[in-house]
């Protein structure tokens, strides 16, 4: 089984990107987005080819997905330690090398339509391909060190692509923001590297994963204040994947990423990028589970089952379309990490893994769609407000539909995508941790709702007048919105429990009915209740939100925390620092340096006085000098 | 050799005639004046030259050339300094030491 | 004549040429062929130093040894080992672009390049030297026209600059004088006769007290140029009233003298003194990282935030050397390499922009992007690799600097090590900071709504500097592991103690 043919998935983006990047005054829009989707569709077949040939042709020896490793080395640190470049196939990296080309493909297309006559076209395919390169480098990465360096480079590829609309104020500030708050994440990841590197002298994933391997089995071999070292790195690791990933308290930079254009929300803020966190946990899951019991894991699941809570609460809001979208991204991320978390390790106790795979694979189907369906509401109406919105039904048939198919497969509702995954979700929580179970059954009901509020408020709810009147999207665009949607159905039924899983040996899925209905019935409550609220105009809302006062106004400004850190950034950082420190260096440092030359100058003035000109003095200095030598002398001999 | 003049007087005469010489020189305020104390020293070291070389080496010659030496060098350096204080003059149309200090600029 | 000696024949025969040349065209044109044929004999270099090292496992190649002044036994002794050929390489190529960007200079352009030449006819010679005393007399060379070059053709308090810059390297240069001196009275210590040649010196053990006195005293003479806190300030404001040209070359390879100074003669000869005293230096170090990190965030003036941000990164060249392994001073050398390239490049991107706009404040700028386009994604780029993105030199650097730092056996070292990471997060923040409001927003000063077309001379200064810093950050391997090869005997010595 030769796997070097998958190297070509990344490096075809990249050539694109290359052409693009270089080129970009002399290719026409017209033929850069052909470019792009042309790319992209290589790159997607052959990742689909490969995704067939590793689950059903080779990849599994005796029952076990192998994993296949070709690498080459890049740098060499010291005589153990070196980075390597290379691609690493197994069950998760050819899933996600499927949801990336998916959905990058998908949005490609779209971009055609909703970019068109936009003055950087060629500009903002070339970013999109850069993305996509990292996304699939990140994907295929074979040691820590090579999933940081893609992790940066999607790093930046999102603070190009959400500041594309760079003469607007907000968009900078946003995408300043996004990179920083990330950079400051990935400070912990490396710090978590490094550690990794000087305590077990490998970044590589399959030494590092290995359950008889000494990265794993030494853990305890050092250990700081109360935990082993190894654990702390993990949870520094664990703070990388939450910045990334938006998780609480990192999430602030989410909603604000929401200033890119609609189809970069969907295919970084949404689908791919985000869920980075998630991969990059289930990449070292043995490390996770393994390491002082678990402990770290532990905390991937209270992190991730609050930040769900959170953000389901303050998504249910929100009156941008696009943040309510970014806080159920959130929340829906909160619910893998919840996942993966609660999950064991050998066959069926590993069921919270897969269900976090595969929720993050269908989860990537409909949130996908849902950015894109907002995308082509967004550019209908020209807004991003649900204000500006309602009975828009009868101007976008199919954006309706498609969108309608969404809301009801994050919901949960039996039989489309988010159904299965989210019951294996709430299987795996039930099984190990109840309290958990029911934080996680809550922001199923609030998801319905707040999803459904979305829905009746675009769709149904007021008659607005528009000033133009809407109509529906062309074909480029909603051929994507009809491709996924489609997916958000038969996404479900991909047999997830016989192909991605912790211990890579496939397992009996099976469906636990008692939960089921009650996450049905959570999910269907939660769409009533919005159908009462949302469908016709009435001011049931507006009573109930003045119900809970004091917490409706506070979760509307999402909790304040933006102000929370830019009191701390502005006011204690560049206040209480970097002012000080830039007057400290002027007045102390160079004053001690500027003081040493100016006391010299003084000196000299000082005693530039003796050096008069005047010869009679220098004749007086002399003679005086004389008769002193003289009467010194006189008195030394004379004793 | 002079009778009834020991050397010892003729040598605090000299001494004296030095000193004054350097007082002249570091006190007066006037170029010509110095120029005179300058002389004055000049003066009081010939005679020297020639005090010592009489008293002590009467064979001998060497002191007695050397305080033609000075008179010579004396007479060459007097005229080279009225020559320049004239100059000065010319140029500022003062003698003073104080007036000539724009020298060192 | 052997390869290494033309390093400083060549500069010295263009600035022949340039006294007859008349007016600006054959000043640069001289000056570009002189500069190019260094560039070529750089990369000849290379070439010839990958062969030779195929079957020599000497220290230093290709070495010559002239005596010049016997009674103190000193000699114009020459070799070269990879880390020095690196760096003749960044040398020569920032060289050129200076000549590129000084393209249109207008005032007294002879006199400029001679003295450009001057400087780098310095560089040259302090890194192909192996003698102590010839390293010295080529550091006051490249040191001196500075002076010059910044009172004559700067900005600003141009004159207060450049008396403050030379003073403070002057003092710097008598104190690391003073090291040298102890260095060469302490290399008799096995019998032998006084010497200045650092490799005889090497095989020498300088009793410990003369090490633990001189190992500072070298340190800091050389770190004074390395910007090393607190002794760093000449360096915001030289940098400000230098020239475009004379910025590059100061901050691209003058600054770089430092480090390598600090390797080759403190770290090297004195390997106990630096074992003893690091410590103390790594805490001044980490504070010049964070410390250079914090002020540029504050800073309005472009210059200004470079030269901050090569306190910072020049801050990690001296971390990284003192933390004395094998791995951390690959690091040092790559960030030298690498800082070089990009901070050549910003200043260059600098000089640009101040000719387009007159004005170096980010606050009067904005939108940039609009009107500049090239210059800007160029600047766009540079930020990213200055912030350490993958893909670009300064990650390679910056990640050798810390996975080597983070090997060191004592705890102390190793929070020094985090304390150090964090500038990365700074190093973002005032990177993105300059960007969003230089290049992006509306444009708001109607006076650059339509600015001057960037010229070949301009693009093929930047490429010249792009192109390395590029190469790599993408393929880092051979050039990596061939300054690692050439650190194996130099970590020998420290590690020995």
């Amino acid at each position: 089984m030769d796997i070097t043919y998958i190297i070509l998935i990344p490096l075809i983006p990249f050539s694109v990107f290359l052409l693009l990047g270089i080129f970009n005054q002399q290719i026409k829009p017209a033929i850069s987005g052909y470019i792009g989707v042309i790319g992209l569709s290589i790159s997607a077949l052959l990742s689909y080819y490969a995704a067939y040939q590793y689950f059903f042709v080779y990849g599994k020896v005796d029952e076990v997905y192998q994993t296949f490793v070709k690498k080459t080395v890049w740098m060499n640190f010291t005589d153990t330690l070196h980075i390597d470049m290379g691609i690493l196939v197994d069950p998760i990296s050819v899933m996600m090398l499927v949801v990336v080309s998916t959905i990058s493909l998908m949005v490609h297309i779209y971009s055609r339509g909703y970019m068109k006559g936009d003055d950087g076209y060629t500009k903002f395919f070339s970013f999109l391909s850069l993305f996509t390169f990292s996304m699939f480098g990140l994907v295929l990465a074979t040691n820590l060190f090579q999933i940081y360096m893609f992790w940066e480079l999607v790093g930046v590829s999102s603070y190009l692509l959400i500041g594309y609309y760079y003469t607007k104020t907000s968009a900078i500030a946003a995408a300043k923001k996004a990179f920083i708050v990330t950079r400051f994440a990935d400070f912990g990841f490396l710090i978590g590297i490094l550690i990794i590197g000087y305590y077990t002298g490998t970044f590589d994933f399959e030494t590092l994963n290995n359950p008889e391997g000494s990265a794993i089995l030494n853990w305890a071999s050092t250990s700081y204040m109360g935990l082993s070292v190894i654990t702390w790195a993990l949870l520094l690791i664990f703070m990388g994947g939450a910045g990334k990933s938006a998780m609480f308290p990192l999430h602030i930079w989410l909603p604000d990423a929401m200033e890119g254009p609609t189809p970069v929300s969907a295919l970084i803020h949404a689908a791919t990028m985000v869920v980075a966190g998630v991969y990059l946990v289930a990449r070292l899951f043995p490390m996770y589970y393994f390491v002082e019991d678990g402990f770290a894991l532990k905390i991937v699941a209270y992190v991730g089952a609050f930040s769900s809570l959170f953000a389901a609460i303050i998504a249910v809001t929100q009156t941008d379309i696009k943040r309510v979208l970014a806080f159920s991204t959130m929340s829906q991320i909160g619910y893998m990490m919840l996942a993966l978390g609660v999950s064991g390790y050998k066959g069926i106790e590993g069921v919270g893994y897969m269900a976090s795979m595969f929720h993050l694979f269908t989860h990537a189907m409909f949130k996908a769609l849902l950015f894109l369906c907002a995308g082509s509401v967004i550019h209908a109406v020209h807004s991003n407000y649900l204000k500006d919105m309602g009975g828009l039904r009868k101007y976008m048939p199919i954006t309706n539909i498609t969108f309608l198919i969404a809301a009801l497969a994050i919901s949960g509702v039996p039989p489309f995508a988010g159904f299965w995954s989210k019951d294996e979700i709430l299987v795996a929580a039930f099984e190990n941790n109840r309290l958990l179970y029911y934080v996680a059954l809550f922001v199923a009901g609030l998801t319905a709702f707040y999803m459904f509020r979305l829905y009746f408020g675009i769709f149904w709810g007021k008659e607005t007048k528009y000033e133009h009147i809407p109509h529906e999207s062309p074909l480029s665009m909603t051929f994507p919105l009809l491709f996924l949607a489609f997916m958000s159905i038969v996404a479900g039924f991909v047999p997830f429990s016989e192909l991605v899983t912790a211990d890579k040996i496939g397992f009996e899925g099976h469906m636990d009915y008692p939960l089921a209905v009650v996450a049905v019935a959570i999910g269907l409550t939660g769409i009533i209740i919005a159908w009462l609220f949302y469908k016709k105009e009435n001011d049931l809302a507006a009573i109930f939100s003045s119900f809970f006062g004091i917490f409706y106004k506070w979760t509307s400004n999402k909790f304040y925390f933006d102000e929370i850190y830019l009191f701390v950034t502005k006011k204690i950082i560049f206040d209480h620092v970097s002012t000080p420190i830039a007057r400290f260096d002027k007045k102390y440092v160079d004053g001690t340096m500027e003081g040493i030359g100016n006391k010299t100058v003084l000196i000299s003035n000082k005693i530039k006085g003796l050096q008069s000109g005047r010869l009679q003095d220098y004749a007086f200095f002399f003679v005086g000098g004389v008769v002193v030598l003289a009467l010194v002398f006189i008195y030394i001999w004379t004793n | 050799m002079i009778a009834g003049i020991s050397i010892y007087e003729i040598l605090t005469l000299t001494s004296i005639l030095f000193f004054i010489g350097i007082y002249g020189f570091i006190t007066r305020k006037n170029l010509i004046s110095i120029l005179i104390s300058i002389e004055l020293i000049l003066n009081a070291s010939a005679i020297n030259f020639v005090v010592i070389n009489k008293y002590l080496y009467p064979e001998v010659l060497q002191g007695v050339f050397f305080s033609i030496f000075i008179i010579a060098v004396a007479a060459a350096e007097t005229a080279l300094a009225v020559a320049i204080i004239i100059n000065l003059y010319r140029q500022i149309s003062s003698v003073e030491v104080k007036d000539t200090e724009i020298m060192k600029y | 004549m052997d390869i290494l000696s033309l390093f400083v024949i060549v500069p010295v025969l263009t600035i022949l040429a340039l006294v007859f040349t008349k007016d600006l065209k054959q000043a640069r044109i001289t000056a570009m062929i002189g500069s190019l044929v260094q560039l070529g004999m750089a990369i000849h270099l290379i070439f010839s130093y990958f062969e030779e090292r195929a079957v020599n496992k000497s220290i230093m190649l290709f070495t010559q040894d002239r005596v010049w002044f016997e009674h103190f036994n000193i000699h114009f002794a020459t070799g070269v080992d990879g880390i020095s050929a690196a760096l003749l390489l960044l040398t020569s190529i920032i060289v050129l672009a200076g000549v590129f960007i000084s393209w249109k200079i207008d005032d007294l352009p002879k006199e400029f390049f001679i003295s450009l030449l001057v400087l780098a006819t310095g560089v040259y010679g302090f890194f192909i030297s192996i003698d102590l005393f010839t390293m010295f007399v080529f550091y006051e060379i490249a040191v001196i026209p500075m002076y010059l070059l910044i009172g004559i053709w700067g900005s600003g308090p141009k004159e207060y600059s450049a008396m403050k810059l030379t003073l403070m390297l002057m003092g710097a240069s008598a104190v690391l004088l003073v090291g040298i001196l102890g260095i060469y009275f302490n290399s008799n210590a096995n019998g032998g006769a006084l010497t200045f040649n650092i490799l005889e010196i090497s095989k020498v053990y300088i009793p410990f007290v003369a090490q633990k006195l001189f190992f500072p005293l070298t340190f800091i003479g050389f770190a004074v140029l390395g910007a090393l806190f607190p002794f760093h300030t000449w360096s915001p404001d030289g940098h400000a009233s230098a020239p475009t040209a004379v910025s590059m070359l100061h901050a691209g390879v003058l600054m770089k003298l430092g480090g390598y100074g600090i390797f080759r003669i403190a770290m090297f000869l004195l390997p106990e003194g630096a074992k003893e005293w690091s410590w103390f230096f790594i805490i001044l170090s980490a504070i010049g990282v964070i410390y250079g990190a914090f002020g540029a965030l504050k800073q309005t003036d472009l210059k200004y935030i470079n030269a901050y941000s090569s306190v910072s990164h020049l801050g990690m060249v001296l971390f990284a050397l003192l933390m004395l392994n094998k791995t951390a001073w690959n690091g040092a050398i790559l960030q030298s390499l690498s800082h070089g390239f990009m901070t050549a490049l910003f200043f260059a991107l600098i000089g640009m922009i101040y000719g387009r706009t007159h004005t170096r404040d980010i606050t009067k700028l904005g939108g940039l992007l609009k009107v500049i386009p090239f210059i800007s994604v160029i600047n766009v780029i540079a930020g990213l690799a200055s912030l350490g993105l993958p893909g670009f030199s300064g990650f390679v650097a910056e990640m050798n600097i810390f996975v080597g730092a983070f090997q060191h056996d004592e705890l102390f070292y190793r929070v020094a090590t985090i304390i150090s990471v964090s500038a990365i997060v700074v190093t973002a923040v005032y990177i993105l900071r300059v960007l969003g409001i230089m290049l992006m927003g509306p444009i708001n000063n109607a006076e650059f709504l339509d600015l001057p077309k960037t010229t070949w001379y301009e693009i093929t200064g930047i490429l010249l500097l792009l192109i390395p810093m590029i190469g790599m950050g993408v393929a880092p391997l051979w050039l990596s592991d061939m300054i690692m090869a050439s650190i194996q005997p130099f970590i020998k010595g420290v590690l020995k103690f």
